[in-house]
């Protein structure tokens, strides 16, 4: 009985978002709002991709926060795991199958790559700054799968946290001093669109949130990692 | 929506409902990681078809990426606790 009533609610919300799917259309004209980062961002900033210029140069004060909300997450699950007991490094450690060992010896090199070219492409190719620095957080997760033993230096992740925190800082003041205000990316030169460095600071912010993400993401991974539960 | 394009979408959605189900169903623990996995896969390929490919990146990257590795980690340390008893 009370299945069948579950039953009922999912099949009505199916067919609720069925009906709302199936009438969408992509518009033709894109709204005022999108109309105008449409026709004035290559004009005013010059980045290929205009997620990108919304999302660092528009939205910037935006994503400085973002990147506020995951430090203090990543901040609060330090604190919570230095709380529980450091891992008793005597306890025998399953063997890993060796499908996986030598999986990831190729797999790791080539995600760290792929997520480096992600964030600093992000100007040019859908992909920033988040999403590079967790594709290297699965990389540094897959290195500890494969091997338990291995341990990331705590403060090589730290320090490249921290520092790339306030050179995104810096760099929004210095919009704020030779641009138009902070985080505003123009006082370095536009350059030609589409070249790797163009589009003023907007490649050299995506990549510090890039190794900001990854260190954070790699750190949280690490800390699980080490604690017993 | 085109015909083809809303076909694609819906097998697509099926695909992630029948994951879901596995997910939950599932008595063994690192299937219903991988189930879990597949729907943010599959969500990330109905992302790129709906014209959003940096969403499309985030879903993959964090959703099947991070955090099924997340979840392997978590579940080895619980082995590894329930071996020691």
């Amino acid at each position: 009985m009370r299945n069948s009533i579950l039953l009922l609610v999912v099949a009505g919300f199916a067919m609720f978002l069925y009906t709302a799917f199936s009438q969408y259309q992509v518009p033709e004209v894109p709204n005022a709002t999108a109309d105008y980062y449409l026709t004035n961002e290559p004009s005013e900033l010059g980045a290929a991709n205009v997620v990108t210029a919304i999302v660092v140069t528009y939205r910037g004060l935006d994503t400085l926060g973002e990147v506020t909300v995951l430090f203090l997450t990543a901040t609060i699950i330090g604190f919570m795991l230095s709380h529980s007991l450091p891992a008793n490094q005597q306890v025998k450690i399953p063997s890993t199958s060796e499908i996986l060992v030598t999986a990831s010896r190729v797999l790791i090199p080539g995600s760290i790559i792929l997520g480096t070219y992600v964030f600093i492409n992000g100007h040019l190719t859908p992909g920033g700054g988040f999403q590079g620095g967790a594709i290297i957080g699965t990389a540094m997760a897959l290195m500890l799968l494969a091997d338990p033993t291995k341990q990331l230096s705590k403060h090589l992740m730290h320090g490249v946290e921290s520092l790339s925190g306030i050179f995104y800082v810096l760099i929004g003041l210095a919009g704020l001093i030779w641009a138009g205000g902070f985080l505003d990316t123009r006082f370095l030169p536009q350059g030609e669109m589409g070249q790797l460095l163009s589009a003023g600071a907007i490649p050299i912010i995506y990549s510090l949130i890039g190794l900001k993400v990854g260190a954070e993401i790699s750190n949280i991974v690490s800390g699980v990692h080490q604690t017993e539960a | 929506m085109e015909k083809i394009s809303l076909l694609i979408l819906l097998v697509l959605s099926l695909i992630m409902v029948a994951a879901a189900v596995m997910a939950v169903l599932s008595k063994k623990l690192p299937t219903a990681i991988l189930a879990s996995g597949i729907i943010s896969l599959f969500a990330s390929v109905v992302f790129l078809i709906l014209a959003s490919p940096d969403v499309a990146m985030t879903e993959a990257a964090i959703g099947a990426g991070l955090t099924t590795f997340m979840f392997f980690i978590v579940l080895r340390k619980i082995e590894r606790q329930n071996n020691e008893k």
